[in-house]
């Protein structure tokens, strides 16, 4: 068995950003094929146009259009491309100087092999088939020599210059989740609940954690806990947001679990949101066994217990 | 201006990966190391302050479980950048500079193998230009490279040179990751990953921790009979914009080393070059005589962990100082795309008023 339990972990979320005036022109040019250049203080054309001139720092408000071909100033080889670049196949990642630019600008050149690339091999561009307003409407230079058929029909031009653009980020991840919460779920995937004592202050965490945030030391002993416990305080969520699984208003809440030091955060259902309140005793209820998994969705919920409310000072600690 | 001091350094490089120690376990026993070094507890220590990412962790305020390692009830001064750990040593020393505190412990740390590191860092670029074409970091410096092929500043047998030294100094680093020298041809003759680079031309994917401390004046001759004491700290940034950067040389790294009156008579230098033309281009930027010995620990191509590959630079460099071995070093870190920004730091045997 491995030491921790670990699971894949995609984190995605699209940036919405705003492109101010300089980077609007650029990136609406690339949508009408055109490639707009920022004229530095020095005279100099820079591709993408800075939005300050990186020696003065004063605004770069002058613009003159480049051309779609340039020279290769640098290149290396993607043997091994990552999601998300331009081409899914090896490919070059170049430094390209456009015609009547003065600064090189960083995109991809689609040929089949290293030995096609060269120092100062001259490239032009290819426009994608559907301009979205965005870097990858340059969808990758090619070599001039190459023969590789018509560019795409221009599209219509926008009439004004883009304002905002959405930037889709997704990161893929190996979770490994730490020795005491690998403890804690695998707890779970045999319906119990799993929390650790800290050699120290004594305290019980749960879900148990790598180091006590008074000590500093690992949890360590083993300690199971009732699968009963207090609604510390709670709140009523009525607003509706994306993957949300129950439909509003429902209660998420603390609940300080017999023999724990630190409050669970779980859903309580089975009772009117508006009669959930601190102190009412609760149990946890869990998903029938066939579905468990080694996740903290084998207790579907909290409900109330048959039990009076508890007394304020039993957890008035833990608030 | 005070008295600061590098008094202690502690790290763990790991080279497993499966299940490989969350970041709070490594950093349990890190700090338990710098307090046995010091003779201090957790309460001497006046100020902390870390650099991680939460794009490496992939997960928000990544940094807040990891300060329950140090205990933080009753609440203690805390900071964080999403740096290299060498600029929150850097805040950390302003802290000590502006009298709050008299000690700190700076650390930082990285799983960099949850993710896939060097997509992951293109999340550091221009987010309208660069980020939506995923330019990973292998590739910029591989451009950065052959630029500096092609101006004539170094070539591919200079680069595997350093390739060779690091990996040969690497052997006698218990921490390295990856160790071992050859031959020069031996290494040329490997093939090529992202042309001009070969894999051993670029640091390995490490996870890592590491802490230092630092101390003020007496604070500081308690703990070492050779404190080593920072005679010169400073940092700089290059531009945003990769196309308007000249990338075969580092304005950052010359104008930092300009800001701590140059790099004269240092003898041991710890240069952060995650690959090995980096080395190259730096050893000039910073203007480091031909005879000062550099990465004698083996350097970041032995091992990198992220946010923390720079200040393991400065606390391997402070041990030459504690040794007697040097008395007079530097530290470098280097953080952002092909070394965009570049601190020093210089440690001295005696401060500026024995001297
Ligand atoms: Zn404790």
């Amino acid at each position: 068995m491995s030491r921790t339990l670990q699971a894949p972990v995609t984190v995605a979320f699209d940036y919405t950003r705003s492109t101010g005036p300089v980077l609007g022109r650029f990136l609406t040019g690339l949508h009408d094929r055109r490639v707009v250049g920022g004229v530095l203080a020095d005279g100099r054309v820079a591709v993408p146009p800075p939005e300050f001139d990186p020696t003065t720092h004063e605004p770069v408000t002058e613009f003159a259009d480049v051309g779609e071909s340039g020279t290769v100033t640098s290149w290396t080889w993607v043997s091994e491309p990552v999601k998300g670049q331009p081409l899914d196949r090896p490919f070059a990642f170049a430094l390209v100087t456009l015609d009547g630019a003065d600064t090189p600008l960083l995109h991809a050149v689609a040929v089949d092999s290293p030995e096609a690339m060269a120092t100062g091999m001259r490239v032009r561009a290819r426009w994608a088939e559907e301009p979205t307003g965005g870097i990858n409407d340059l969808a990758w230079f090619e070599p001039e020599s190459a023969d590789a058929g018509p560019s795409p029909t221009p599209a219509d031009s926008l009439e004004e210059d883009l304002t905002g653009i959405i930037t889709p980020v997704s990161l893929d991840y190996s979770y490994a989740a730490s020795p005491e919460e690998s403890a804690f779920f695998r707890g779970l995937a045999e319906g119990r609940i799993v929390g650790q004592r800290c050699p120290q202050c004594t305290k019980v965490y749960v879900p148990p954690r790598s180091a006590c945030p008074v000590d500093g030391i690992p949890t360590e002993e083993e300690v199971e806990l009732a699968h009963t416990g207090t609604v510390t305080t709670f709140c009523i969520v009525n607003v509706p947001f994306l993957g949300q699984q129950i439909d509003p208003p429902y209660v998420s809440a603390y609940i300080l679990l017999d023999g724990a030091d630190i409050a669970l955060q779980h859903l309580i259902l089975d009772i009117p949101a508006e009669e959930v309140r601190m102190g009412m005793r609760v149990t946890a209820v869990w998903k029938p066994r066939e579905e468990w998994t080694t996740s903290v969705e084998n207790i579907s919920h909290f409900a109330p217990a048959d039990e009076p409310d508890a007394d304020y000072e039993t957890y008035r600690h833990h608030l | 201006m005070r008295d600061v001091a590098v008094v202690g350094f502690a790290q763990r490089q790991m080279t497993d990966f499966d299940g490989s120690p969350t970041c709070v376990e490594l950093l349990v026993p890190i700090f338990a190391e710098c307090y046995e070094q010091t003779g201090w507890t957790r309460k001497d220590v006046g100020f902390w302050c870390s650099g991680s990412s939460d794009y490496l962790a992939g997960r928000s305020f990544s940094f807040v479980s990891a300060i329950d390692s140090i205990g933080v009830l009753p609440p203690v001064n805390e900071s964080h950048v999403e740096m290299d750990a060498a600029w929150a040593l850097y805040e950390a020393w302003l802290k000590i500079q502006m009298g709050e505190v008299d000690t700190a412990i700076v650390f930082g740390f990285g799983k960099s193998s949850a993710g896939q590191l060097r997509r992951t860092l293109a999340l550091q670029l221009d987010p309208y230009t660069m980020t939506p074409l995923w330019p990973d970091t292998v590739s910029l410096a591989g451009l950065q490279a052959r630029l500096g092929i092609d101006a004539g500043r170094w070539d591919e047998a200079a680069m595997a040179e350093v390739v060779n030294r690091s990996l040969t100094d690497a052997e006698k680093n218990e921490y390295a990751v990856r160790s071992g020298g050859s031959s020069i041809e031996d290494l040329l003759a490997r093939p090529l990953y992202a042309d001009p680079l070969r894999k051993h031309d670029c640091a390995p994917v490490t996870d890592g921790a590491a802490a230092i401390v630092l101390a003020a004046d007496d604070r500081a001759r308690e703990v070492r009979d050779r404190p080593a004491w920072i005679s010169g700290i400073a940092h700089n940034t290059d531009g945003l914009q990769l196309g308007t950067r000249d990338l075969t040389r580092s304005g950052s790294a010359e104008r930092a080393a300009a800001a701590v009156g140059g790099l004269g008579g240092v003898e041991v230098a710890e240069l952060h070059a995650p690959f090995s033309h980096q080395e190259l281009l730096l050893r000039d930027a910073l203007g480091l005589a031909g005879d000062t010995r550099i990465n004698p620990s083996g350097g970041p191509l032995a091992g990198n962990p992220m946010f923390t590959g720079g200040a393991i630079r400065i606390g391997e460099a402070a041990r030459r100082v504690w040794d007697g071995t040097a008395d007079r070093v530097l530290g470098h870190a280097t953080s952002g795309p092909a070394l965009q920004q570049n601190l020093v730091c210089v440690m001295d045997s005696a401060t500026s008023g024995g001297r």
